[in-house]
């Protein structure tokens, strides 16, 4: 079989991908910034006074850690409308990265935290700062600071895991291009093109975060 | 509507885990077998398969499975072969599998002493010889709790080989879905069994971090 690649239809379909590469970022910051408020709160679950909390948190976590991405989105999507809650594709979406990246990130800040030594809370306390200033401006810093690499891969993973949420019509990078190639009959310089739209966005996203920490939490730390 | 009783659905998806689970053995071996190939290269002295490796690496880790998959299943018969979607999927985790286990051994190797290098040639061995008597033995010793933690991700992967219409565990579960209507049901004991499968090799994962931390 003689077979030669056409990229003709790239220039047509240049917005449909732009615009679906657009909806994957958007999914990524916005899991990226619910999950990790979960996961502090989570680490901070783990580490608390109740018992009960402690269990269930870590219950959480060994559940969406050992079962698929894929699984886990259609029982959010298809499974709860039978009970009454029903999501549009981009809320199940959203929910089901959240609280799949949570469940790795929970570790990851809980490690951060923990890192931190003593001492810094108790120097911040003696210079009579509030309990939740002592969190917010010493310890959870430089505990960010210490994750940040780990933090960048599972941001950058959860980017590259987005593609799957293609299965419930989300209209994101990986089903503009499925799209495009149930039209132009290209599939297999469609999906070559998406890809390698989501290898310079996993490069170009990870150079982001890093000149980001460089700026805003110095690059002596860590 | 067809009538399925509890039963007949949890029947059918326990028989459709064998395909989840040959699928995962399938991929771990190949990857296991590619994976030493990169690896090699990737160690090796020469400049040009240590920057194909650390490219192939970069490619792999940086794009969605998804779409190495969906490329596999188009590109390949492009090339002239005719696959099905279990050639397909086979040949996309492999390639997958292969980078990720390619960097976890690198870790392993950098982590055994320098001195074991030096000592593997004076005995005047060949480089590669030296890798597979000396080193590789020790680097998998260190790297297995990542390896076994790697496994459990791979099996949780076969999932997408569903979206290719290869019959596994998730593709038998949406067949049950359209002909029960019982989604809640169904994808919960889909679940269950990925974390019937995933749980033990997570906490043996565990138990060899704890392990190698205590020596």
């Amino acid at each position: 079989m003689r077979y030669s690649l056409d990229f003709n239809w790239l220039w047509d379909g240049m917005g449909a991908l732009a615009y679906g590469a657009g909806t994957t970022l958007a999914l990524t910051v916005s899991t990226s910034v619910l999950g990790i408020v979960l996961s502090i709160l989570g680490a901070a679950a783990r580490r608390g006074p109740y018992p009960w909390l402690r269990k269930v948190v870590g219950l959480y976590v060994e559940i969406m850690r050992n079962t698929p991405f894929l699984v886990q989105l259609f029982f959010i999507f298809f499974g709860l409308p039978s009970l009454g809650i029903r999501l549009d594709p981009i809320t199940a979406a959203v929910l089901a990265m959240t609280l799949n990246m949570a469940a790795y990130t929970i570790e990851v800040v809980g490690a951060g935290l923990d890192a931190i030594p003593r001492g810094q809370k108790e120097a911040a306390q003696a210079l009579g700062l509030r309990p939740r200033l002592v969190f917010f401006k010493i310890i959870l810093p430089q505990a960010i600071a210490i994750i940040f690499p780990a933090l960048t891969s599972q941001i950058i993973i959860m980017m590259l895991e987005s593609a799957v949420v293609s299965q419930i019509s989300v209209r994101e990078l990986a089903q503009e291009a499925d799209l495009l190639q149930s039209r132009t009959f290209r599939s297999f310089e469609t999906y070559l093109v998406a890809t390698l739209i989501y290898l310079s966005m996993s490069a170009a996203l990870r150079r982001l975060l890093f000149a980001g920490k460089r700026r805003f939490l110095g690059a002596g730390l860590a | 509507m067809i009538e399925f009783t509890f039963w007949d659905i949890l029947r059918n998806l326990v028989f459709a885990t064998r395909w989840t689970l040959l699928l995962s053995l399938a991929a771990f071996a190949g990857g296991a077998i590619v994976g030493l190939a990169i690896l090699s290269a990737r160690i090796s002295k020469t400049r040009w398969p240590r920057s194909f490796a650390s490219g192939y690496i970069a490619l792999f880790q940086g794009t969605p499975l998804l779409m190495q998959l969906f490329l596999m299943f188009f590109g390949l018969p492009m090339l002239g072969f005719r696959i099905g979607s279990w050639t397909a999927a086979v040949c996309g985790l492999t390639f997958y599998a292969s980078a990720y286990l390619a960097e976890i051994w690198r870790s392993g190797v950098e982590a055994v002493p320098r001195g074991q290098w030096d000592a593997a040639s004076s005995l005047g061995l060949h480089r590669l010889l030296e890798l597979r008597l000396i080193i590789l033995p020790q680097a998998f010793r260190i790297t297995r709790a990542p390896t076994v933690g790697f496994l459990v991700q791979l099996i949780k992967s076969t999932a997408l080989a569903s979206i290719l219409g290869f019959d596994e565990l998730l593709k038998t579960a949406n067949a049950i879905n359209n002909a029960t209507f019982e989604p809640f049901k169904v994808y919960g004991l889909v679940a269950v069994i990925f974390f019937a499968l995933c749980y033990p090799l997570t906490q043996y994962a565990r138990f060899l971090e704890k392990k190698a931390a205590f020596g």
